[in-house]
């Protein structure tokens, strides 16, 4: 019951984009086409499922005050997590170099499909701030981590699919030069967002 | 001086080239807080490219994005630090975002554009007012929702306790998230008409 909770709440009331504004270079850039919109969102969700709960469990097991008393008792009062950033931010960078390799050796078809985005991932708020939010929200276990990052991508995902969408509609409607292009880009976005918290009430 | 000022207005960081959106608009709710960001994000994006500029040319390039987030990891960290230590209660109140200043797209993409080819006094002035440049979109946008929002400025109260009496309300629509990014979307509308009338 919980986890629907995290899972519900992480895609519709705290959406990455219309709650947090992360990621929203890339969905400002990628947004031209519904293909490569569904594309990108679909490396988000896979590069935040795998990273958080490694994230997780590093903040866990190495950074937290304390964390590291599992290895003596001794270190009881070693607190690293000044480190968390760099620490955050090399797992990641590290996660996606490793998982661009895979994925071209193993699958030539996903490799086409998500390519070209994995090297911007790496620099994706979305996927940093969804580690430090996890971080912040101190889950008890690793699955709650686990649906967090599930909730967060499949929310990122609709939030430029959905965007891509209207953008598409958008090159047939009268707008004013001035506001062509960028300017409209982010009223809608906001817009969107107006509408997004009528979940709050759920 | 003049290729310096560009980010200021022509070349503005967020509202041209659309970079750095991702952490900003989330802690423009007050003025206090998004001044803090702006100055952070100033000092980090300066002397990161002052650092990358000085070691430009022993980076290797095929790993010069990794080497470029752990120098600007390595700043945000001290800035974090700084902020905990003297302004705890903004430093709360920012929370993840100032972590967040690492994938700040202003830095990584002043670090590609310009410190990889510059020499390191210029890097560190083309920073800075890349920094500055954001800082004043932050500012205009923090200004505009603190004021409508909460009928305050850097927390001192503006509009008159008689205007309430008279039936005045603070529009709470400016506080919640959407509207930072529809006054960013209107800047960009009041921008774009204005430099088509100079031309």
């Amino acid at each position: 019951m919980e986890l629907a909770n995290i899972f519900v709440r992480s895609i519709f009331i705290d959406n990455m984009i219309f709650a947090y504004f992360l990621g929203m270079c890339s969905y400002l850039a990628v947004s031209k086409n519904v293909k490569t919109a569904f594309g990108l969102g679909v490396a988000v969700c896979f590069v935040l499922i795998i990273t958080m709960p490694v994230n997780y469990l590093i903040n866990k097991y190495l950074l937290q005050s304390g964390a590291l008393k599992w290895i003596s008792a001794d270190w009881v009062n070693v607190d690293l997590s000044f480190l968390t950033l760099i620490i955050f931010i090399a797992v990641i960078a590290a996660i996606v170099q490793l998982l661009e390799m895979v994925i071209e050796r193993f699958s030539v078809s996903l490799y086409q499909a998500l390519g070209i985005f994995l090297p911007l991932i790496a620099v994706n708020c979305a996927i940093l701030g969804g580690s430090l939010f996890m971080q912040e929200k101190n889950f008890p276990d690793v699955t709650h981590s686990f649906v967090y990052a599930l909730g967060s991508g499949i929310g990122w995902m609709l939030a430029i699919v959905a965007f891509a969408a209207i953008r598409d509609r958008l090159k047939y409607s009268d707008i004013p030069k001035p506001l062509q292009g960028n300017g409209i880009a982010y009223i809608i976005t906001g817009l969107m967002g107006i509408g997004f918290m009528a979940f709050l009430g759920i | 001086m003049k290729k310096y000022l560009g980010p200021l207005s022509k070349d503005n960081p967020i509202l041209v080239q659309l970079l750095g959106i991702c952490s900003a608009l989330a802690v423009t709710a007050q003025l206090k807080p998004a001044v803090v960001m702006a100055l952070s994000v100033t000092v980090v994006c300066a002397f990161s490219n002052f650092v990358i500029s000085l070691i430009r040319n022993t980076i290797p390039p095929r790993i010069r994005i990794i080497v470029q987030l752990l120098i600007v990891s390595f700043l945000v960290i001290i800035v974090d630090q700084f902020l905990q230590a003297f302004v705890y209660d903004i430093s709360k109140m920012l929370s993840v975002f100032v972590g967040l200043i690492i994938t700040n797209c202003i830095i990584m993409g002043r670090l590609e554009a310009f410190a990889l080819s510059h020499a390191p006094v210029p890097s560190f002035f083309d920073g800075i007012f890349n920094g500055l440049g954001y800082g004043l979109v932050l500012t205009v946008v923090a200004i505009c929702r603190e004021l409508l929002g909460s009928g305050t400025l850097w927390n001192y109260p503006i509009i008159p306790a008689s205007f309430y009496e008279h039936g005045y309300m603070n529009n709470g629509l400016m506080i919640l998230p959407p509207m930072a990014l529809i006054l960013v979307g209107v800047l960009i509308w009041m921008r774009n008409s204005k430099l088509k009338q100079v031309k």
